[in-house]
This record gives structure tokens, sequence and C-alpha cells, in this order.
């Protein structure tokens, strides 16, 4: 774990191997999520790997009837919306993820601050892609 | 290191601004609405200009490369306008674009090295189909991390907007007057994309279906037709089809010049006194606060030192809403209103033409319409119409002090500028 680069590319490989992966500064410890090589705080340059407990609460979301391509190919569409939200760990980064089992018919019922777990889908066919961080309500 | 107050070396002064008409116009190309708006800017030069003059243009602009498979734009762009062989320099910071390009003009002249600067912006977007301007737009966010997730322009917006309504209690049905004041005002601009009220369109849809034999809607007014799902779609909830500013093409200039010679080309040049940009982390999830967009803020806070005023001297202010929750965020982070309470100043009319502080005089980016890289010196364009009485049927008389304030993305690029007539 201690050789891997702390890239988007090393972040997803561990998502893949159902693990939630960000850096810690070696000097000041604060903690980055996605990783990053380059301390922003106290601009050291040693990083550690830092493995999230993948537990955290709802910041913000957003119930899409008109998404991206990629998602439109996916199935999604403007009968069958996907969600997506700004969830914060309970160590304190936050990151954007895809939201499951939310209640895309009423958006307005969905409440910020609830409780979310990290959940790592099988990604069949899709492997080699670099799949989705995804969430969902606990 | 010392703290030392931001200044210019020297002043810079606005003689003249202009833009093509806003819109959707399948047989144009940037270099015709660059044309376009190059011609009008001249006209509006009291004593006139020889192009000849110009020593230097910059040209914001997001991304002719998809929208048009053109890159390298600035240079073409001078040709087009007779302007080679003078520098011309893209700059490319999102929806900032040309925000960016009014600042490097700014700077430009007043470190002494050029007298007479062209700003500008130009964007055609309606080339390509929505999904594809969905996932043109898209490329500003942060594509590893956002895009991914399934992350759009609405959807963004939209995160702001449901953090903003659990902190602060705003309603869906806020956001939708800014929209109704928006397209009021551009109502009364002949160039705007939407030169049309809500309630106009809420009566060409019934006239319509009366015309058509179909079910007459029972809409009693706007906000009824706002609140119709059919009429008004989620785009991405809670951003409804008339919470989002338009796909548009579109192309804006202005001429700044030295202030030492700026009586050669007006009585009543319009002086730059303040100008500031910021950045922030471009991913929403590394941002410290959702409510509020940090680089606005700081912008704001250095044009506001530089030009030695405070949010409640400025008049008029044109502002970047491309969402109407932005419009909110906007009046908040420039300090015309407390966090929080945006949505009822809005609510309240306060923003209206005859409000205190009339916001977005000219429709915004929701009914002027919103060709990315020409939204920052659009927005210059309608300070100078206001500031030098030519706004119309919109003019708001005796406007001294006028602020714009343009984003880029979702506010990891901001820019603040503030223009004086005296």
């Amino acid at each position: 774990m201690e050789g891997k680069e702390f890239t988007a590319t090393s972040f997803y490989r561990f998502l893949d191997d159902k693990k939630l992966m960000g850096s810690q500064c070696k000097k000041c410890e604060a903690l980055f999520l996605p990783p990053r090589p380059f301390c922003g705080q106290c601009l050291g340059d040693e990083m550690a790997w830092f493995q999230f407990s993948g537990r955290g609460r709802l910041v913000s979301y957003s119930v899409v009837r008109v998404g991206t391509t990629s998602y439109e190919e996916k199935g999604y569409s403007r009968d069958n919306p996907y969600c997506w939200g700004v969830v914060e760990l309970d160590e304190g980064p936050r990151i954007s993820a895809l939201l499951l089992d939310a209640d895309v018919a009423r958006p307005d019922a969905i409440t910020i601050g609830q409780p979310l777990e990290v959940v790592f889908p099988d990604k069949g066919e899709a492997e080699g892609e670099r799949s989705p961080v995804t969430f969902r309500l606990r | 290191m010392a703290k030392r107050a931001k200044k210019l070396a020297r002043g810079v002064a606005v003689v003249g601004a202009g833009m093509s008409h806003f819109g959707a116009f399948r047989e144009k190309d940037s270099r015709d609405l660059f044309v376009e708006a190059f011609q009008a800017t001249l006209e509006t030069v009291p004593r006139g200009i020889d192009p000849k003059d110009i020593e230097a243009i910059y040209v914001g602009n997001l991304s002719g490369d998809c929208f048009e498979g053109q890159a390298h734009i600035a240079p073409l762009m001078a040709e087009w306008v007779g302007l080679n062989p003078r520098p011309a320099t893209r700059t490319e910071d999102a929806c900032a674009s040309s925000g960016v390009a009014l600042r490097e003009g700014i700077i430009a002249i007043a470190s002494g090295l050029y007298d007479v600067v062209l700003v500008s912006g130009v964007e055609v977007m309606n080339k390509l189909t929505t999904a594809m301007v969905t996932d043109t737009l898209a490329a500003a966010a942060d594509a590893i991390y956002e895009v991914p997730v399934g992350a759009t322009f609405p959807s963004l917006y939209a995160q702001i907007a449901t953090a903003h309504m659990a902190k602060y209690g705003t309603t869906e049905e806020q956001l939708m007057k800014i929209g109704i004041k928006n397209h009021a005002n551009g109502a009364l601009n002949h160039k705007a994309h939407f030169n049309i009220s809500i309630r106009d369109i809420m009566s060409s849809r019934v006239a319509k279906a009366k015309e058509r034999g179909q079910p007459i809607p029972s809409w009693t007014d706007e906000m009824e037709f706002l609140k119709d799902p059919i009429a008004n779609p989620i785009v991405a909830w809670p951003m409804k089809l008339f919470d989002c500013s338009p796909i548009t093409d579109g192309a804006a200039c202005a001429i700044l010049v030295a202030e030492e010679i700026a009586k050669n080309f007006t009585d009543t040049p319009i002086h730059i006194i303040g100008t500031g940009q910021a950045s922030d982390a471009q991913a929403l999830h590394g941002r410290e606060d959702m409510t509020s967009l940090k680089a606005a803020k700081l912008a704001a806070e250095q044009a506001y030192e530089m030009a030695g005023v405070t949010p409640g001297d400025i008049q008029l202010a044109e502002v970047h809403d491309c969402f109407t929750i932005a419009e909110v965020l906007a009046t908040e982070d420039l300090g015309f209103f407390k966090p929080g309470d945006g949505p009822r100043a809005a609510e309240e009319g306060r923003t209206a033409r005859d409000g205190e502080k009339p916001v977005n005089t000219s429709g915004g980016l929701k009914a002027k319409g919103h060709p990315v890289g020409a939204t920052g010196v659009g927005q210059v364009v309608e300070v100078w119409e206001q500031m030098s009485g030519h706004a119309g049927p919109r003019q708001i008389p005796g406007v001294n002090l006028a602020l714009t304030h343009n984003v880029g993305a979702s506010g990891s690029t901001v820019t603040v500028h503030i223009f004086e007539r005296r």
C-alpha cells in the first residue's frame, strides 16, 4: 500500500478493492479525500495512505433528470433519475458520491444530515472503467 | 510579507461597450457574432474611435474547441475585425472567461504597456445537442471526482440550493421569483435571448393550446405556471427549467483606455475603480461552505477595498445568475444582504428595477442569455448602457456606482469589478 502513488488511478484501484482511501500528511496530520501527494495546509510532501471508515452524513444532494451522456447510456433518464450528493465523512473530509436508495420520486423528503455509508457495487461489464464513489442511506 | 493595499498603477476607463444579439443562431459562427459585437461597440464610443488605435485584444472563450471544433480563437477573432497583427490572447476560466479577459485588459493598461485595449468574449453553443453541451460544460467541474458521480451544472448548483434550503429555509417559490424578475427585465432588452416575460410565455402557451384545440391550461398567474411540472420540468431537483439560464450564442466587447486619454473618446468615461479575482477548490466537496462562494467574497473584498466603497454604495449590479440560486448567493456574497436573507430580499422586490438594489436589469444570464465565454463582458455592456443613459425602457436614473460579478463553474473562479461615473 505504501508503495502506491497518491493519484486518482490509485484511488479508483483501491475502490475496486472495496477500500475508500485518502492520504494523510505525515507532518501536520491533515487528511485528504481524494488523496493528494502534496499537503495544501503545511506544504509538506510526505504522505501516508489513510483508510476511511466509509461512514458519514449528507451535506447536499440533487435528483438529476437530465444527466450526463454517460449516465444516460447507463439507462438513467427523465423517468429514471439518479441522485448524487456531497458526503461528509466521520473523519472530516467531504467527497461527491452517487447515492443509492434515495427516494428520487420525493426529493424533498431526502434529509440533509442523514447518515450514509459507502458501498462497493460489483462492476460487472464496466471492468477497467473508473466506477463512481457510491454511498447509501443507513 | 507585509500586506500592501492593492491598487492599479494608473487608472483605466471604459469608453465604449456593445454586444451582438444573444440567442440561438443556427446559421452563425463565433466570428459572425464577434463582428456584430465589435461593430456595435465602435458605435457606442461618443467621439468615435479609429480601430487602428486598439493595441491588444483579449478574448474570453470557454470551449470553442468542443462547441465549434475551433481552438485558438483569439487571433481568429482579431483577424475578422481587422486587428491582426496585434497581440490576441484567449482567456479561459469557464463561465468567468471574459470577466478574466476584462481584468487582464485592465492590468495590461495599468502596467503602462498599452493605452487602448479591446476586451471581449464569445461563445457559440447551439451547434451541439443539449446532451453534448451538458458534457462540455461539465468538463469545467472536477472531471475525475465530480463528473463520474453524475455531476452536471444544474445538479452542481442544485447541491448549493439544497444546502441553502436546509440552512436558511429557502424555498423553491422564492427562487422562482428571481426568474420572474429577470425575465421581466429581459423583456425590456431587445438583444436578450428571452426578450419576453414569464407571464407572456404563459399567455402564448395558452393561446397555442386554444389554436390547436388542446385542453386549455388553468394557470392563473406565473407562479402557477412555474409550479406546473409539465410547463416547468425538473432538470436537477430543485432546479427546474426556469431556474436555469439558457444555452446561448453571443459575443460582447468593451474598449478600455488609460484614464489620462479617456477624454479623447468621451466626456463621460466610466472609470474602473475596483477589480478583484479569487479561486477556490474546483469540486464542491473541497469547499469550506456550500451556501456561499468564498472566491466571490474574496474577489468582492479586493474590489471594494481598491475602490474605497462599501456594498451599500453600489447602485446597480449585474451578477452571475446562471441558476436562480446563484443570484441568491451573489447578493449575499457581495454583502448586499446578510447570509440567508437573499431569497426574502428578492421576494420583497428589493432587487427589482424599482427596488433599492437593482440586480440584473439586463435580464441577467437567465433572460439575457448565457453564451458562457461572453458573459463577463456582456455584464459590462449593461453597466455601460445604464451609466451612459442608453438603457432605454429599463434605464435606472442616476447610476454613478455599479458592480459586475462573474463566476466560473460552480465558484472556483470569481471576478468582481466596480465602475464609477464621475
